[in-house]
């Protein structure tokens, strides 16, 4: 087994869902130990939510968790209990680094703070998972993944003038939360292994929508220096081309306007046409006449292709553009594939599964997948015998449904 | 207070548009000393603007993200004002060189002698065309780290394709995903996902590779493809057609078991009319609670909507029904309203509503940050918080060149003839050459 890149970093787990797990996904795919703690009997949430092979809700075929919790380990706690509380403790003794996405104020409340758990662990970091952060009048409020993206996102411009703004795919928020946790996360890791503090890393979901690359932040320092506000635009508002055009099997993505333009017009042959001066004016990409005349000339020529074929031509000419792709392209596809992009993981349960695969390529430290998701509390008997606890004090924690 | 987790760590960066500067931007923020490397050769188009030298009203017809330099003006150097680069550009230094001369080269092989981590995010070929490969970085520098994230990697059918990030969302899958239930995908517009990942995720890599290094000795060669690195985000999506063989399609703003939507609410003359409030109702508990808050307790007793598949038989009826409510409401009342009986509802902020946020305020989410070509304006700041080493703005958006001499002079040793003699032939400056656009 190779070395992986974080294979010196121990994790305790206390998060559910999406995010939280996402996040020590990436810790656990690329080497840490990651615990994962489960309430017992019902487990992660996550465990309940679907896709199930056939539509049949199963705690242990979630595509779901599947997905998000690979190479961890599941111990079950009833934390509510003292020796669930106690055996938390001993854990959090001998981490690196305690993840958790309960609400605000309840690791505290179960004697889980990072103080406590700095008493006899003192460069411990705690990152905390929440919706609004561990502050703030917003800090108790529910959220869902659409009130992420319209608090935080730049949903108030996604969508059309006319109509209601709309969100992103499920849970596609959430992930994003996830991998900044991680940042913070390998981030105070790396002073806290360097003889640096321990700390508390504090990621509101919401903010990590401001804070993002996709618009937002853009949109935000626009109005700082406009006062103008982002707007939906009407359908079909933009220049030429820019946007989503039907091909004969489904959908090309094309930014084709202003600079660009010369390069779509190589690639649809150079027609004498379309290198008329009328086209290459500062007015021109704004001229609804030139537009339609244009895009009936283009449409033309993408109803001829395939997206695949059209998205070859337009490449060989540098157009910035790309093919709406189903989940069953995407699986397909041979450049994924060659570049071994996906995961084929076996599962005592849910049996042997593609997954979605590496999302970068260490060459020294490789991504890897140890084994699959666990069993709700599949290593309980491991993980207590590393804690020193016997046969016999385990048969008495299930008795008592601690675990 | 202690030093900054990666303060000693310095990266390079080539990086362009919006996922390279993003993933450095983390860095920055965790105290490394980040050097973009800028060649005056060469303008990249989505970086520093759209053109280097747009004209006002290029800028008047941009959407405000793009064209909302301040006023709406380019000023005397467009470059450090555009609303693309300066929200990324925080903390991080710049130098410029002219890679189109092979002196630009041999400066930039002085700078790798002497750092960590070398990012870039360019087209395949730019970096073959420069020379510039790990193997090449690694004869400079032993325990180099290069992150390189090419839309669809190095190798492969598509290794030169071009792409925005809105091009590898549909390229993934997403751009199907979402967007209205009765519309066809062509009415989607452009969001940048995959930016974002490759962002966040390319700085986790860079810290992963550092982890590594410091137990090893080790550097190494990380790429990220950027559709690959955003692909584990369509996780249940990929799942499904994995266990089912189904093609998920967009459910617009629905869920699939909770009553959710986006709603209109009053607008006043102030704020305009495009007001709007997402609300999601999640189990009978919370049904029963927003049929009170709404005012309509029949509702909360209506056997029809007692559980959640009625609830989303009759998912039509009852946005009517919110909707009618909303709208005599103000989105942040609303948002009172039912968060009060523990119903999860938030307005859709536009950016006055963000800035003017108490919640976002009192976590100091916005600093101010100043920079002498845009004035001093309140910045987004890291997307999360560090109680010991909090991850502050501490220097405003880089101008081009800005840090020539110090990263000339101090930091590659350089005397002040051979700086003057390198001013001379144009690899140092703060304004790019005039015949740019």
């Amino acid at each position: 087994m190779p070395d992986s890149a974080l294979s010196h970093v121990r994790v305790l787990d206390f998060t559910t869902q999406v995010a939280g797990p996402y996040c020590t996904k990436l810790l656990a795919d690329y080497g840490g130990d990651v615990i994962k703690v489960e309430r017992p009997g019902t487990g992660d949430a996550a465990r309940n939510l679907g896709p199930f092979p056939g539509d049949i809700p199963h705690k242990e075929k979630s595509g779901l968790f599947l997905h998000l919790n690979t190479n961890k380990r599941s111990i079950t706690l009833d934390l509510k209990s003292k020796a669930g509380q106690k055996i938390a403790k001993e854990l959090a003794a001998k981490v690196d680094l305690v993840i958790e996405s309960f609400r605000p104020g309840v690791m505290d409340r179960l004697g889980l703070g990072l103080e406590a758990l700095q008493e006899s662990n003192p460069r411990l970091v705690m990152t905390s998972i929440s919706n609004f952060g561990q502050t703030g009048p917003y800090r108790d409020f529910k959220s869902s993944d659409i009130l992420v993206y319209s608090m935080g996102g730049e949903m108030h411009s996604t969508g059309l003038a006319d109509r209601e703004p709309v969100k992103l795919g499920a849970n596609v928020v959430l992930y994003q939360a996830g991998s900044v946790a991680a940042v913070g996360s390998a981030g105070a890791l790396f002073l806290s292994q360097d003889d640096g503090p321990g700390q508390q890393v504090d990621v509101s979901i919401m903010e990590t929508q401001i804070g993002s690359v996709d618009r937002r932040m853009s949109a935000l320092v626009g109005y700082q220096y406009t006062g103008e506000l982002s707007v939906r635009i009407p359908f079909g508002a933009a220049g030429y081309p820019i946007g989503v055009y039907p091909c004969e099997d489904g959908y090309l993505e094309v930014t084709g306007g202003l600079i660009y333009f010369p390069r779509v017009v190589r690639a649809l042959g150079n027609p004498p046409e379309l290198l008329e001066p009328r086209w290459y004016t500062p007015e021109s990409q704004t001229d609804p006449e030139l537009k339609d005349e244009f895009e009936a000339h283009f449409l033309s020529w993408t109803l001829q292709h395939s997206k695949l074929d059209a998205w070859r031509a337009a490449q060989e000419s540098g157009v910035l553009s790309g093919p709406l792709n189903t989940m069953e392209d995407v699986a397909n596809d041979q450049h994924f594939i060659g570049r071994d992009a996906f995961a084929q993981i076996d599962h005592p349960v849910a049996g042997s599964l593609k997954y979605p695969g590496r999302p970068f390529v260490m060459t020294e430290s490789p991504w890897g997948i140890r084994r699959p998701a666990p069993l709700l509390g599949q290593h309980n008997g491991e993980i207590l015998q590393e804690l020193g606890y016997g046969p016999g004090d385990q048969a008495r924690l299930r008795a008592q449904g601690v675990i | 207070m202690s030093k900054l987790p990666l303060e000693g760590i310095r990266v390079l960066e080539m990086t362009v548009v919006w996922a390279g500067p993003y993933c450095t931007s983390f860095l920055a923020d965790l105290g490394a000393e980040v050097i973009r490397v800028e060649s005056l050769a060469t303008f990249a188009p989505l970086t520093r603007g759209v053109r280097a030298h747009p004209t006002a009203a290029s800028l008047e017809v941009q959407p405000v993200f793009m064209g909302g330099y301040p006023d709406r003006q380019p000023g005397d150097r467009p470059w450090n004002r555009c609303p693309i680069f300066n929200p990324h550009a925080r903390n991080k230094l710049s130098m410029t060189l002219d890679l189109s001369q092979p002196k630009g080269m041999e400066i930039f092989k002085d700078l790798v002698k002497v750092s960590d981590v070398f990012v870039e995010n360019n087209v395949v070929d730019r970096m073959d065309q420069l020379g510039i490969d790990y193997a090449m970085l690694k004869k400079l520098r032993e325990d180099i780290i290069m992150l390189r994230m090419p839309a669809y990697g190095s190798t492969g059918p598509y290794r030169d394709y071009r792409a925005l990030g809105v091009h590898i969302e549909g390229v993934i899958g997403h751009t199907l995903l979402r967007g209205y239930t009765d519309m066809d995908a062509s009415a989607n517009n452009a969001v940048y996902v995959a930016d974002a990942a490759g962002g966040s995720q390319g700085a986790f890599a860079v810290l992963a590779g550092l982890h590594y290094r410091r137990r090893t000795g080790k550097g190494q060669y990380i790429e990220l493809g950027q559709a690959e690195d955003a692909m584990p985000m369509m996780g249940q999506f990929f799942m499904d057609y994995a266990m089912n063989g189904r093609n998920a399609a967009t459910s617009g703003n629905r869920h699939p078991t909770a009553v959710q939507g986006c709603y209109p609410c009053k607008g006043s003359e102030q704020q305009g009319h495009d007001r709007w409030v997402s609300i999601t109702i999640n189990s009978d508990e919370e049904w029963r609670s927003f049929s009170e808050a709404l005012g309509r307790p029949d509702w909360a007793v209506d056997p029809r909507f007692a559980h959640a598949p009625g609830r989303l038989e009759h998912h039509d009826e009852i946005d009517a029904h919110i909707g009618r409510w909303t709208e005599q409401m103000d989105n942040f009342e609303v948002m009172r309203a039912l968060q009060v009986v523990g119903v999860a509802a938030g307005p859709v902020m536009d950016q006055r509503d963000a800035y003017n946020d108490p919640h976002l305020r009192e976590r100091g989410m916005f600093q101010e940050a100043s920079q002498e070509d845009t004035g001093t304006h309140m910045y987004p700041s890291a997307p999360y918080t560090m109680s010991e080493t909090p991850p502050d703005i501490r220097r405003g958006p880089v101008r081009l060149g800005e840090d020539n001499e110090y990263v000339y002079r101090t930091v590659l040793g350089y005397s002040e003839s051979e700086y003057a003699r390198l001013v001379a032939e144009g690899h140092i400056s703060m304004d790019y050459p005039e015949p740019f656009e």
